[in-house]
């Protein structure tokens, strides 16, 4: 924490400041809180904000995974030792269990990301949780950006961008009928260049899957996606070893990765200072689908 | 560079305002890409958007309609957070739409804003948009001003045109509450005095828009005089290493604590001295606005959520009863006796509407002493009385713990904003 004696605060001490007075303020107000954690860097980041928000208590509620069953294991590490040094509860709402279960269904055309949907909304409604911190940036995408930091989900969980309350100051409205829930998103002003140098200042501990490593990689729809039991070569297809790194993690069916030779933190935010193509449009194809794709997702309950 | 801005670089809150086609979207639009801020697929799909419609031009307007419903109606219906940095400064603009009837997102996006930014096309002159528009950012105390004159390229970059509209817009402001004003003749769409100074218009001797944007100092804006620390959480861990651990978790609202202040809590009136502040694992001498911190005492006294440490000889009003400006967001009218949840910094209460003193004419300023009720997007003087005492100050001296929301409780919906009177 840098202060000055111009009583200034630097942009990441202010955003800092912001996200934990909102994870204070839902920890408060909210009977059955939940972190929802993919294990990417902006989860990692909330887990480190809600840490400080606490300490030196414990972060007083648990986190939850959704298991997509094409998780990379470096990301499933990573979760595990965070959860296991801040000695919070994880709970895993597996995918293949939904569809075990016939939560969902899995028609082998739907993707496992929008499978999340009816898995995560599932787990909310059994485990009761009124709120559900999710790691949501309103720079990553333009439905996310007209997005409130407490955004209201009714009953089915649906999100509705023209309904939305208002926002005003740092007054969050937190009132909520049976059986709904809150999205709440404490780094709606963070960008992905903040989220960077936050981690780099932080030394937080992320996936090794951000930094630069050599990988067997099959080049599809001009994505670089990791050879996996998932993911294997079609026709016409090959697979070829590259420097590479991910930009964002999701699942591995769906998540690509860019070559890189960005080893470090510094190297990262060098290289994201001057990337000119946004993280998901370089490495998700879940949000190519439509121009509202992550709207119409988000419409249904996605986070 | 990216030094510079982990460690120099602070944060400044904007909003923007403006009529319907004054190009404001455009202005944003240019901001963003000339630092920056969008990529190339983003701009890829807003120039195959509007190839596919049929323009003669990049709509950079696209870049900022956001939902299904805006670019089906090529409309602005919500307030939108958008973001951009220099090596000085990081910026968030809160896009509000223009129409009237969306007042209420005008002062939902003006709510957190350093400055205001109100846009006007140089050809119409001010209109009763523009000047609603500079009453609005003045009721929220918004403490700097730009009024940006755009669409100077369609008047041939008139120097008296834009003298004209400079001057009619400084009269209307004196009798507003604006501590800080800057007119700037600009074209959004040429990049005129947006980003660099124009060479069109020698005889404007101002700074371009981005210039003022950066160098503006709002430090000072914030109340470093009166201490405010409204308990948010309680932080009691309860484990080995620290059992007798107890903090008081919340965000600085105002003024400058230090370990060694003698202060008091309120509602109790119990009286203590600051042991030690501490920001995560580490104790810091001093805290002010915005920071969240905990605070611990020397003392063993009650604190909950909901009450607040000042200091003994400057408190806040302690009182049930509110002379407030609102600004009504529903269609449901706010009418004398409707119960209503109020929250007012940590604490939230229930309260019952008195009566509605005037409607405010947020065109004329004329006060309308025969309204008995309000309707949605409108603003009056209305006084409330609420079921337990609230920590206040007049919303002038600080925007913190001078401002309410009003929660109906059947629904949960937020319907109104307050600012409390002085």
């Amino acid at each position: 924490m840098s202060t000055h004696a111009d009583y200034r605060l630097s942009q990441l001490d202010e955003l800092e400041a912001e996200s934990i007075h909102i994870f204070r303020e839902a920890a408060a107000e909210f009977e059955k809180p939940v972190l929802m954690f993919s294990g990417g860097k902006d989860s990692i980041t909330m887990m480190r904000l809600a840490e400080k928000a606490f300490f030196p208590a414990r972060i007083p509620f648990p986190v939850l995974q959704v298991d997509t069953g094409f998780d990379f294991p470096e990301v499933l590490a990573t979760r595990d030792n965070w959860v296991e040094r801040l000695g919070v509860r994880l709970i895993v709402a597996s995918v293949d269990e939904a569809i075990k279960n016939g939560i969902v269904i899995d028609d082998g055309k739907t993707s496992r990301n929008r499978l999340q949907i009816g898995t995560l909304l599932n787990a909310i409604e059994v485990e009761g949780f009124t709120a559900a911190f999710g790691g949501g940036r309103r720079d990553e995408e333009k439905a996310r950006a007209k997005e409130r930091i407490y955004s209201h989900r009714d009953e089915f969980g649906q999100w509705d961008p023209k309904n939305q309350r208002p926002e005003l100051w740092a007054l969050y409205n937190g009132r909520l009928h049976e059986g709904e829930h809150m999205r709440v998103f404490p780094l709606s002003n963070w960008t992905e260049l903040d989220i960077w140098h936050y981690i780099a200042r932080e030394q937080i501990e992320i996936p090794s899957i951000y930094f630069a490593h050599r990988r067997k990689v099959i080049p599809r729809d001009g994505m670089l996606l990791s050879a996996s039991e998932a993911v294997q070569p079609k026709a016409g297809e090959s697979v070829e070893e590259r420097l590479v790194r991910f930009r964002t993690v999701g699942d591995m069916t769906l998540t690509g990765c860019v070559e890189s030779d960005a080893d470090s933190y510094e190297k990262i935010i060098a290289e994201i200072a001057v990337a000119r193509v946004t993280e998901r449009g370089a490495t998700r194809g879940d949000d190519r689908f439509s121009e509202a794709a992550m709207e119409d997702r988000k419409k249904e309950g996605y986070f | 560079m990216t030094d510079l801005i982990e460690r120099e670089a602070d944060l400044l809150r904007f909003a923007t305002a403006g009529s319907v086609d004054d190009g404001k979207s455009t202005l944003i639009g240019r901001l963003l890409l000339d630092s920056k801020a969008i990529f190339e697929d983003q701009l890829e799909a807003v120039e195959a958007t509007s190839q596919s419609r049929g323009y003669d031009y990049t709509d950079l307007a696209l870049l900022t309609d956001g939902l299904r419903s805006e670019r089906e109606q090529g409309i602005t219906i919500d307030v939108a957070y958008r973001y951009f940095a220099t090596p000085r400064r990081k910026f968030i603009i809160a896009d509000t739409p223009g129409h009237v009837q969306y007042t209420r997102n005008m002062v939902t996006g003006a709510s957190t804003a350093d400055l205001g930014l109100v846009l006007v096309d140089a050809r119409q002159g001010l209109t009763e948009q523009s000047r609603r528009h500079a009453v609005l950012l003045s009721l929220l105390r918004v403490p700097h001003l730009v009024l940006a004159v755009n669409k100077m390229d369609l008047v041939d970059f008139d120097q008296k045109l834009f003298e004209k509209i400079d001057a009619e817009f400084t009269t209307f402001a004196s009798r507003l509450n604006i501590p800080d004003l800057q007119v700037i003749p600009i074209s959004a769409l040429k990049g005129d005095n947006v980003v660099t100074r124009s060479q069109q218009m020698p005889w404007y001797d101002g700074p371009s828009l981005m210039h003022h944007l950066e160098h503006l100092h709002i430090a000072s804006d914030r109340d470093l005089r009166d201490v405010r620390f409204p308990v948010q959480y309680v932080i009691r861990p309860k484990s080995d290493d620290y059992h007798d651990y107890r903090g008081y978790a919340g965000q600085v609202a105002g003024g400058v604590l230090k370990p060694g202040d003698e202060v008091m809590v309120l509602p109790s009136g119990m009286t203590s001295t600051i042991a030690g502040i501490d920001v995560f694992d580490q104790e810091v001498p001093e805290a002010f606005a915005p920071m969240s911190v905990v605070v611990r005492l020397t003392d063993d006294v009650d604190v909950s959520r909901g009450d607040m440490i000042c200091r003994t000889k400057n408190m806040p009003e302690q009182t049930q009863d509110l002379d407030a400006m609102v600004c009504w967001m529903t269609t449901q009218p706010l009418r004398p006796r409707q119960k209503l949840a109020i929250k007012h910094t940590t604490r939230t209460a229930r309260t019952v509407v008195k009566n509605v003193q005037y409607r405010l004419d947020v065109n004329t300023l004329h006060r309308d002493q025969d309204a008995s009720e309000l309707g949605l997007n409108e603003i009056g003087r209305v006084q409330l009385r609420v079921t337990q005492p609230l920590l206040v100050d007049s919303y002038e001296r600080n925007r913190t713990t001078g401002s309410f929301i009003l929660i109906d409780e059947a629904t949960g919906v937020t319907v109104g904003a307050g600012m409390v009177n002085s």
